[in-house]
């Protein structure tokens, strides 16, 4: 079988070499490995405490790693300046509040900040940017609606414009759709998808939804207890063996009646 | 765009009219259109027809309209400190007097007292700057207290609090062993404009311009930590640094005010809070208007404490107070559980 699990070397965003860390004395990831491809969207999956939101910060050069290297674009994470990782990539952490209340419209404005000079207002250039951004989310109706007043799904859209209006290559969400109903569950994840065919901007999220997951995704990272257990595209990775195994259920696959990839559903078994 | 400057006009006309309006006001009555000629009289190439007396031009000049200055500086250095505690804390009950920097900066400036001379050269420099040092080490003992409680705007609160009484009590025992030079400290308890010349006025000027600046510098920094501390690092702000230098600027306003006329309190809480609803949340406005307001806010209260009752003065600190702790409650009331 072809070893799919190599990204090909000229496409790979970050690169992670033997990467441990270490957290008040407890190992949160232990020696990890791994590339993250460019221009797809990458899901990192594992129970909770396995160290997903841990790498996302090591990634995004928020943590820096007790032991071992991480890369972006060939080049060492720490040899960045914060304004620079900012103009690469954007990130999205759980629950954004706000405690003022901006509009829409400013608020994506404040996407604008790494490539601003202090004291100095936006240019031309940022306001077309932000028009373009708020008419790709659909927010331009509603561009001078406080922040604070909205629902948590278009809250999160709001979020998701601000990160787009810092031209980032890289998009790293952590579980955007967490506390969201199914349908602004689907809203915010059809408009993630239509920007990144557009922009082809390289996302790397953790999700607990293994259905959106399997849905979105190209590209799968699994960790369980901070180890790498498996990553690879979705026929390597997405296994009833490997998911009964890092979640301890049992799981029930089936083919999405539209789309073809696998679903995961829990077993009933013991209800009855 | 129009709205701003609508704003800023009638804020720059309520301050004028304020000056010209209590200018008047005091135990000697003077007509408004006298003290509007005495002043206009004082400008260059205007020459009015002298239809008052020396006296009245005495009390116009030389007490009343430096007290006036001094009032309004002060108020506008308190309202600019407060906006930048409540932005950079993210906690609308921030004040530099309820997070204990007043208190820290008045026991600083006590202690200078005592040890130099206050009529010396070596006074204008010592008390300023042992009131910031006692100010920065208040508010790193309120984080000290506060510290892992990052998101809980109560116990932040509460940590200024205990660090207040604290340090109300080493002020206290201070002004208890200074002997003779009681007097001289004594006012830094409830703050005083009575004793107010130019020298004042002139002495605060260049630590309310650098701390205005300073702080009106970082207004994007300011709209952008409403996102929280982390969204602000991921979008590339040096976080701690940013907070660092707000928060040091915002003390050496507070101390350079107490080092002069000692603690009044609620200014930078009242203030901000005011202008907040009347022109939203971006600190571009904010700042700017924020130290407008506190002018007006100061010398209307300082007005009060020296005419409502005739012949006598009332502490500055004292109508602050009666005016801010009842807002402080409500604040209390209305936002415990929400982050603003």
């Amino acid at each position: 079988m072809l070893n799919l699990s190599n990204v090909p070397q000229n496409k790979k965003v970050f690169e992670l070499q033997n990467v441990s860390f270490k957290y008040n004395g407890k190992l949160i990831l232990q020696n990890i490995s791994l590339q993250i491809p460019q221009g797809q969207i990458t899901g990192i999956l594992g129970p909770n405490g396995s160290g997903k939101t841990t790498l996302l910060k090591i990634i995004s050069g928020i943590n820096k790693p007790s032991q071992g290297e991480v890369f972006l674009y060939k080049r060492l994470i720490e040899n960045y300046s914060r304004k620079e990782l900012a103009r690469h990539i954007a990130f999205l952490e759980q629950n954004d509040t706000i405690s003022l209340p901006f509009t829409v419209r400013e608020v994506v404005e404040m996407g604008r900040y790494p490539w601003l000079k202090p004291l100095s207002p936006l240019k031309t250039k940022d306001k077309e940017l932000v028009d373009y951004v708020l008419e790709c989310f659909d927010l331009t109706v509603k561009q001078n609606q406080i922040v604070g007043t909205m629902s948590g799904g278009e809250k999160q859209l709001v979020s998701l414009a601000r990160a787009m209006a810092q031209e980032p290559q890289i998009l790293i969400l952590d579980e955007p759709t967490t506390y969201l109903d199914i349908g602004h569950q689907s809203m915010v994840m059809k408009y993630l998808y239509k920007w990144h065919r557009e922009w082809k901007t390289t996302i790397i999220m953790v999700i607990h939804d293994l259905n959106l997951l399997s849905q979105y995704c190209d590209y799968f990272i699994v960790l369980d207890n901070g180890i790498l257990i498996k990553n690879g595209v979705r026929e390597e990775v997405l296994s009833k063996e490997l998911l009964t195994k890092i979640y301890k259920t049992n799981l029930l696959v089936v083919k999405h009646p539209d789309t073809g990839v696998p679903q995961f559903l829990p077993c009933f078994n013991n209800k009855f | 765009m129009n709205k701003k400057v609508s704003l800023f006009s009638i804020l720059v006309i309520m301050l004028l009219s304020s000056i010209l309006i209590t200018i008047s006001l005091g135990s000697v009555p003077i007509p408004l259109g006298t003290t509007a000629k005495i002043l206009l009289n004082k400008l260059p190439a205007i020459d009015i027809e002298r239809t008052w007396n020396i006296v009245q031009e005495d009390i116009i000049l030389s007490l009343r309209l430096p007290r006036i200055f001094l009032a309004m500086i002060v108020g506008a250095m308190l309202g600019t400190a407060g906006i930048a505690f409540q932005g950079v804390l993210r906690n609308p009950l921030a004040d530099p007097y309820i997070l204990g920097v007043s208190s820290g900066a008045a026991v600083g400036a006590a202690s200078a007292i005592l040890f130099v001379n206050p009529a010396s050269f070596l006074a204008n420099i010592a008390i300023p700057l042992f009131a910031f040092i006692g100010a920065i080490l208040s508010l790193l003992m309120v984080f000290g207290i506060a510290w892992r409680r990052k998101g809980d705007n109560v116990s932040l609160i509460l940590a200024g609090v205990v660090v207040q009484s604290f340090l109300g009590a080493v002020l206290s025992f201070t002004i208890t062993i200074s002997g003779t030079k009681l007097k001289t400290i004594v006012f830094w308890m409830m703050g005083s404009f009575a004793s107010s010349s130019w020298r004042e006025v002139l002495f605060l000027i260049p630590y309310l311009a650098l701390g205005f600046l300073i702080i009106y510098a970082f207004y994007r920094n300011l709209n952008i930590l409403t996102l929280g501390e982390q969204a602000a690092q991921h979008l590339g702000m040096s976080v701690e640094r940013v907070k660092i230098i707000l928060l040091v600027a915002a003390s050496m306003l507070s101390a350079a005010a107490v080092s002069v006329v000692g603690i009044i309190g609620f200014v930078g809480l009242i203030v901000p809070h005011i202008i907040r609803i009347l022109v939203g949340p971006d600190h571009k406005v904010l700042i700017p208007a924020s130290c407008l307001a506190g002018a007006i806010f100061l010398l209307w209260s300082d007005t009060i404490a020296r005419t409502i009752i005739p012949s006598m003065e009332i502490p500055i600190g004292v109508i602050t107070a009666l005016a801010g702790a009842p807002f402080f409650g409500y604040l209390l009331k209305k936002k415990r559980d929400k982050i603003c």
